[in-house]
């Protein structure tokens, strides 16, 4: 009954690999090749429509809730931000941002790693700043714990 | 299955009831009169009456589920990630035997796939059954297409997207009610995508073939 032959009958020509691969493209009629195409604009066209806000390309320090700075997220560098506990490091890198060190007990906004998505944001609330990472879409309106 | 006769009686002949109560009646007319508690009640005998047809069902799920089977064996990356090589089997009954051939095929290849595997009625057997589901009402509208342009490969792909289609719906709707469940739609799409195309190969390959000859 249904045999599932992966491999392609022997053709007996003196170079198999390209008869192969011609045998599977005459199975592949005309409007084949429209589906696959559509199919992969509609695959590539999925990842910025569901992975919403594109990429991280910048991101926003806050400083007693006042925008402190807005880097871009192209080049490598870090950010001391100071506060009322101490400075609070940041680093920068292509694509993502991280706490590096902060004065706070918890250490709960170093221990959060890389932000690499928009939308998200670290925040050191014992020293009073926040790192959030701005997509061209906002993710969120506000965030309420 | 609409196909078996069910017969009731020992003179299940296709004259009708009507016809063959006459005739009993008239045979065993004295032993009538005695009375009808002394006759001997008839007894009552289900025939399920096998058809060619149904033996082709139950050959093709069985390799359907078989390659389910195959599936669940292949390690994923990600859950919900499969080959679904089942679906091979689909498209050959489809373009062989007909859509009503292969929706048979596709229900008992998801209700036995889920009993070898052991999620009968858990989450995953109704999202199989959504994926199938909507897979096969495309699958239905997609064989119109002129068959000189679209082939296999057309419908396994487009089969492809309505079954992740399907199964993001259900998940969204009900075991994940957040729209987090649609981050991962890039990964499923193209991973239909894949799948479809090498699927639709196969089964386009298996229908150059000529049929095989009906062994029962």
């Amino acid at each position: 009954m249904a045999k599932i032959e992966i491999s392609p009958p022997p053709s007996g020509s003196a170079a198999p690999r390209p008869a192969a691969i011609r045998d599977w493209l005459r199975l592949v009629r005309p409007g084949d090749w429209l589906v696959v195409l559509g199919g992969l604009a509609a695959v590539g066209a999925s990842f910025p429509l569901f992975w919403q806000g594109g990429l991280a390309d910048r991101a926003i320090i806050r400083q007693e809730g006042k925008v402190f700075a807005e880097v871009d997220l192209k080049a490598r560098r870090q950010v001391e931000v100071a506060g009322p506990l101490g400075t609070t490091l940041i680093a920068v890198e292509p694509g993502r941002v991280r706490v590096v060190s902060d004065p706070g007990p918890r250490q709960y906004c170093v221990r959060q790693g890389w932000l690499m998505r928009p939308g998200q944001i670290a925040i050191c609330a014992p020293n009073r700043v926040s790192v959030q990472i701005a997509g061209r879409t906002r993710v969120y309106d506000s965030i309420s714990y | 299955m609409t196909r078996s006769v069910i017969d009731h009686g020992p003179a299940a002949a296709p004259a009708g009831d009507g016809a063959a109560s006459q005739t009993d009646e008239a045979s065993a007319q004295g032993a009538a009169k005695a009375g009808r508690g002394g006759s001997a009640p008839r007894p009552a005998v289900t025939q399920l009456r096998v058809t060619a047809e149904d033996r082709r069902v139950a050959w093709l799920a069985t390799a359907a589920v078989g390659l389910s089977l195959v599936d669940a064996a292949i390690p994923t990356p990600l859950p919900g990630v499969k080959p679904g090589l089942a679906n091979i089997v689909t498209l050959v009954v489809l373009a062989r035997y007909g859509w009503g051939t292969a929706v048979w095929v596709s229900a008992l290849r998801v209700l036995a796939g889920s009993l070898l595997l052991g999620y009968f009625l858990a989450p995953g057997f109704f999202l199989s059954l959504t994926g199938t589901t909507l897979s096969l009402v495309t699958l239905g509208l997609a064989r119109h297409l002129p068959g000189r342009w679209f082939g296999p490969v057309s419908l396994s792909i487009l089969a492809a997207f309505a079954h992740i289609g399907g199964q993001l719906l259900l998940a969204r709707a009900w075991l994940i009610p957040h729209d987090g469940v649609f981050l991962l739609t890039p990964v499923f799409a193209a991973a239909a995508l894949v799948f479809g195309t090498i699927n639709g190969l196969i089964a386009a390959k298996l229908l150059v073939e000529p049929a095989p000859t009906e062994a029962a």
